[in-house]
C-alpha cells in the first residue's frame, strides 16, 4: 500500500494545501495579529466536522449509494437528551455520554434496519429516519435550553497546551479510525465492499455484518459529536446539527476520499475541516457581505473538488 | 511488396510499451483477404496488444500500419470501423443496461435516424440467425438479463452483422471460452462460410484444435515477439505447444481412477433432480451444457455455507470466480491484497492484520502458482487476464476451507498455466481438499473423478471413475432433447 501511495501522489495533500493557503491568506490581512486565535479557532471547530466526518467516509467508503443523512437530527437528538439527563449535575457527565452513545446505535441499528428489512436506498431510509429522529429531539426539548455541566462546558471550552481539548479528543477518535481502517481486517473488508460487492460476498467476507457495523459507527460518531457540539456551545439547539449534513459530506469528498467508494483516508478529513471553517473566517475578515461569501465559499469548495479530483484522474 | 498491398492490414515492426514491459516489441502481422489467422501464445505474450493495434485502440511507439496499401497516419478506432476492421472483445463490452438492440445501435453508428430500432433488430437478428441458427436469444432484451454465454454469442454476432460496411476482417479474441461444445461449432463453422466469402478473421484461442482445424495460418508469439509462423498443416497439436515454449505436456494424462465412494461426506444438497454429494479428496465435475445451472448449483452452496452477518473463523466453502471482473478481482487494490483478502483471519491477531506475515504468505503463493510480476505491491489490473485468474486460485486455495467452488476459473487461461493449476489442484485433493469444478471445456471435466452432468437447470446424470468420458457426457447433456 505504500508505494501505491508514493506512486500515485497522497489524496489528502490536496486539503491539507488548500487549508494553508487560505490560513495564509488570512493572516496576511491581519498581519500576523491573532495568528493563534485564528489558529484555535479553527482546530475547535473542526473538531466537530472531524468526528462527524469520519463517520461519514466510513459509510461512503461502503460504495455507491451509501450515505448517512440522519447525521444532523442524531447530533441534535443525542444533544438534547443527554443534556437533559445531566441537568447541570457535574456527576452526570458519564452516563450522559453513555446515553448519548446508546442514541447513535439506536439511530445506526434503525437505519441499516430500513435499509435490509424494507430494502430501501440508504440515501431515503436515513433520511426518513433523520425526520423521525429530529421530531424526537424536538419532543424530549419542548423548546427549552439546559445548560451542560459546568466540568464539561470547560473541558470542552478550554485547552491543553495550547491546544482545544475538543481538537485533542477528534485526533484520538481519528487515530483509532486510522488503524480501524488501515490495519484490522475490518478496514479491508469496508474497502473491498466498497469496491465490488459480489467479489466481497464471494471472498467470504460477512458483507451485511461488516455494513451494519458500519452504519452503527457513523451513527455513535454523530452523537458523539453532538454532545460535545451541545456543551461546547453552552446548551442543545434545534437547528444545531443543521450544517453539519452538508459539510460531513463535503469534507469526506475534499479529503480525498473516493465517492465512488473502497479508498478512503483519514488525514484529508483534517485538511478539509479546517479548510471548510477557514475559508469562512478568511471571507469575514476580507470584510465580504454575506451573499457574496456564500457564493465564494462554494467556488473555492467547487474549484478545490475538481484539483484534487483531476489529480485523481490521471492515475 | 506486393503482400502489403494487398493485405487488409498490416502491421510493420509495431513496437508497444507499458512502462518497463515491452508488450509488443517488433511484431509484423499481415493479413490478406480470405484468411483466417491464428494467434496463439500464452498468456502475456502480447496477443490482445497486436489486437488493439489492429483495432485502432493503441497507437504503436514504433511501426506503421497499412491497410489495402495505403499507409495509414492518423489510424484509430472509427478508421479501422470504416474499413470493416471488427472485434470480438476477451472481456466482454456490451452496456449490460440496455438492449440487444440499443447496444447493435451503439456499434453500428450508420443506423440513426427515425425507425432505427426495427432497422438494428432486423441486422443483428439476422446476424444470430447466420451465427448461431437456432439460438433463441430475443433481440428486446437486456444484456444484463443473458447468460454469460448467451452475451458473448450476442458479442459475435454483432462483429458480423452489417449495417452499410460490411465486416472484412473480424477479430475474434477468445470467443469460444464461454461456449459450450455445439456453440463454439456453430461459430467456427460460420468463420469457415465468412472467409469463403472473402472474409478475413483473426482467430485468438487457447483451444488449440479449434486453432488448428479452423486456420489457415497459425502465428505463435512470445513475449511480445513474432516466434512461428506457418500454414496450419505444418502444425500439429505438439508442435504448437512447442512453439509456444511451453514445457508442459500438452495431453492430459488420463488421470488415475481413485475410488473415493469409502471417504466421508463434507457436504450435500438437495437441488432439483439427483441429489448431490461431495465427500473429501474428491474431484467433482459439473459438466452439460453452458448456463444449464452449474453456477446457480456453486452459488446455493456458497450461499448456504457462508455467513453474510458474522465472521467465519472456519469457513467450510471458499469461490473462484470465472466472471473475474464482477466477482473476482478488487480493482482498486495491489495483488498482494486481491490475494490475503479471504484469508486475513489466519494472518491477523487480534483483528489486526499481521503485515510481516500477509507479505511472506503472498510471496510463497507468487512462487508457488508463478504469478509474473516483478512485485505484488503493483496494481492487480497491471496483470493480464491469465495471471489476475492465477491470483483469484491462490486467494482461495491460501483459505483453510476444505471444500472449493470454482465456477469455470480456466477461462483464459494458457494451456502452460492450466497444468500447472491442474497439477496444484491434484495435489491439493489428496491431501483432503474437496473441488467441486464447472467447466465448459471437455478435457477439464475428465480430470474429475466423478462428474454430474446438468440439463435445464437439474442434475439428469451421475458418472462416476471409468465412465467419465466425453462420449458419455455429451451423450447425457443432450438426453432427453427430443
Amino acid at each position: 500500500m505504500n508505494t501505491l501511495v508514493r506512486q500515485f501522489g497522497k489524496p489528502w495533500v490536496w486539503s491539507w494545501l488548500a487549508a494553508f493557503i487560505v490560513w495564509f491568506l488570512t493572516i496576511l490581512v491581519t498581519g500576523g495579529a491573532g495568528t493563534l486565535g485564528l489558529s484555535q479557532a479553527a482546530f475547535t471547530f473542526a473538531a466537530f466536522s472531524v468526528i462527524v466526518g469520519i463517520g461519514q467516509m466510513f459509510v461512503i467508503t461502503l460504495g455507491p449509494g451509501n450515505i448517512d443523512l440522519s447525521v444532523p437530527a442524531t447530533m441534535t437528538l443525542a444533544g438534547t437528551v443527554a443534556l437533559k439527563l445531566m441537568n447541570v449535575e457535574n456527576g452526570m457527565i458519564l452516563p450522559g455520554l453513555l446515553l448519548a452513545v446508546f442514541i447513535g446505535l439506536g439511530v445506526g441499528l434503525c437505519n441499516y434496519t430500513l435499509i435490509k428489512a424494507l430494502r430501501i436506498p440508504p440515501i431515503i431510509a436515513t433520511l426518513s429516519m433523520s425526520f423521525i429522529v429530529q421530531s424526537g429531539a424536538i419532543w424530549t426539548n419542548r423548546g427549552l435550553r439546559i445548560k451542560p455541566p459546568s466540568v464539561l462546558a470547560d473541558f470542552t471550552t478550554s485547552s491543553t497546551l495550547g491546544v482545544p481539548n475538543v481538537a485533542i479528543v477528534a485526533f484520538l477518535i481519528s487515530i483509532l479510525a486510522w488503524i480501524l481502517l488501515e490495519k484490522t481486517i475490518y478496514g479491508r473488508w469496508i474497502s473491498a465492499i466498497g469496491q465490488s460487492m459480489p467479489a466481497a460476498r464471494m471472498a467470504g467476507i460477512p458483507v451485511d455484518g461488516t455494513r451494519f457495523v458500519t452504519y452503527l459507527f457513523c451513527a455513535v460518531l454523530a452523537s458523539i459529536s453532538g454532545y460535545l457540539l451541545a456543551c461546547f456551545s453552552g446548551g442543545a439547539a434545534l437547528n444545531m446539527g443543521a450544517e453539519y449534513l452538508l459539510m460531513s459530506i463535503a469534507v469526506v469528498v475534499i479529503g480525498g476520499t473516493a465517492v465512488a467508494g473502497g479508498d478512503s483516508n483519514v488525514p484529508g478529513i483534517w485538511g478539509a475541516s479546517l479548510f471548510m471553517f477557514l475559508v469562512v473566517s478568511m471571507l469575514n475578515t476580507y470584510g465580504l457581505g454575506a451573499g457574496i461569501r456564500l457564493i465564494m465559499t462554494g467556488l473555492i469548495i467547487i474549484s478545490v473538488i475538481m484539483l484534487a479530483g483531476g489529480r485523481r484522474g490521471m492515475r | 511488396m506486393d503482400d502489403v498491398a494487398k493485405a487488409i492490414i498490416a502491421v510493420d515492426g509495431a513496437k508497444v510499451s507499458f512502462g518497463a514491459v515491452k508488450a509488443l516489441d517488433g511484431v509484423t502481422l499481415r493479413v490478406m483477404p480470405g484468411e483466417c489467422v491464428g494467434l496463439v501464445g500464452h498468456n502475456g505474450a502480447g496477443k490482445s496488444t497486436i489486437v488493439s493495434v489492429i483495432n485502432g485502440g493503441l497507437t504503436p511507439h514504433d511501426g506503421t500500419v497499412t491497410s489495402d496499401g495505403e499507409r495509414q497516419e492518423r489510424y484509430g478506432i472509427n478508421a479501422a470501423r470504416d474499413r470493416g476492421v471488427r472485434c470480438v472483445f476477451q472481456e466482454l463490452s456490451l452496456c449490460p443496461n440496455l438492449s440487444i438492440v440499443e447496444n447493435t445501435r451503439l456499434v453500428h453508428r450508420a443506423l440513426g435516424g427515425f425507425g432505427w430500432r426495427s432497422r438494428a433488430a432486423e441486422i443483428i437478428e439476422k446476424s444470430l440467425d447466420a451465427v448461431f441458427p437456432g439460438h433463441g436469444i430475443d433481440s428486446g432484451l437486456t444484456v444484463g438479463d443473458l447468460s454469460i454465454a448467451e452475451r458473448q454469442m450476442v458479442e459475435i454476432a454483432l462483429a458480423f452483422s452489417d449495417a452499410g460496411t460490411p465486416a472484412r476482417l473480424v477479430i475474434l479474441d477468445e470467443p469460444t471460452s464461454s461456449l459450450d461444445a455445439s456453440l463454439a461449432r456453430q461459430m467456427l463453422d460460420h468463420v469457415r462460410r465468412f472467409i469463403a466469402g472473402g472474409g478475413s478473421v483473426i482467430f485468438i484461442s487457447h483451444i488449440l484444435h479449434e486453432i488448428l482445424e479452423t486456420c489457415d495460418r497459425i502465428v505463435v508469439m512470445k513475449d511480445g515477439r513474432v516466434v512461428a509462423e506457418r500454414p496450419a498443416q505444418g502444425f500439429d497439436h505438439h508442435g504448437l505447444v512447442e512453439a509456444m515454449g511451453s514445457v508442459a505436456k500438452a495431453e492430459t494424462r488420463q488421470r488415475p481412477v481413485r475410488e473415493q465412494s469409502a471417504a466421508h461426506a463434507i457436504l450435500s444438497h438437495q437441488a432439483s433432480g439427483l441429489p448431490f454429494t461431495a465427500r473429501t479428496g474428491e474431484i467433482i465435475g459439473l459438466a452439460g451444457l453452458a448456463g444449464h445451472g452449474q453456477t446457480e448449483l456453486l452459488l446455493a452452496l456458497h450461499a448456504a455455507r457462508s455467513g453474510n452477518w458474522l465472521p467465519q473463523r472456519n469457513p467450510l466453502v471458499t469461490f473462484v470466480a470465472g466472471d473475474r471482473r464482477l466477482n473476482g478481482v478488487f480493482e482498486l487494490w495491489s495483488i498482494l491484497r486481491n490475494f490475503s483478502i479471504a484469508s486475513l483471519g489466519d494472518m491477523s491477531s487480534r483483528g489486526l492484520v499481521l503485515e510481516a506475515g500477509e507479505k511472506a504468505k503472498g510471496a510463497a503463493w507468487k512462487e508457488r502458482i508463478e504469478i509474473r510480476t516483478p512485485n505484488m505491491d503493483n496494481r492487480i489490473l497491471s496483470l493480464s487476464g491469465g495471471n489476475q485468474q492465477k491470483v483469484l486460485f491462490a486467494r482461495a486455495l491460501a483459505t483453510r476451507a476444505p471444500v472449493v467452488l470454482m465456477d469455470d476459473p480456466m477461462r483464459g487461461v494458457d494451456v502452460g498455466t492450466k497444468q500447472e493449476v491442474y497439477a496444484i489442484i491434484r495435489d491439493e485433493a489428496a491431501r483432503g481438499r474437496t473441488f467441486i469444478w464447472y467447466s465448459t471445456e471437455m478435457e477439464e471435466v475428465c480430470l474429475c473423478d466423478r462428474v454430474y452432468v446438468f440439463r435445464e437447470g437439474r442434475i439428469t446424470a451421475e458418472l462416476v471413475g471409468h465412465a467419465v468420458n466425453e462420449t458419455n457426457i455429451i451423450s447425457a447433456s443432450f438426453e432427453g432433447t427430443a
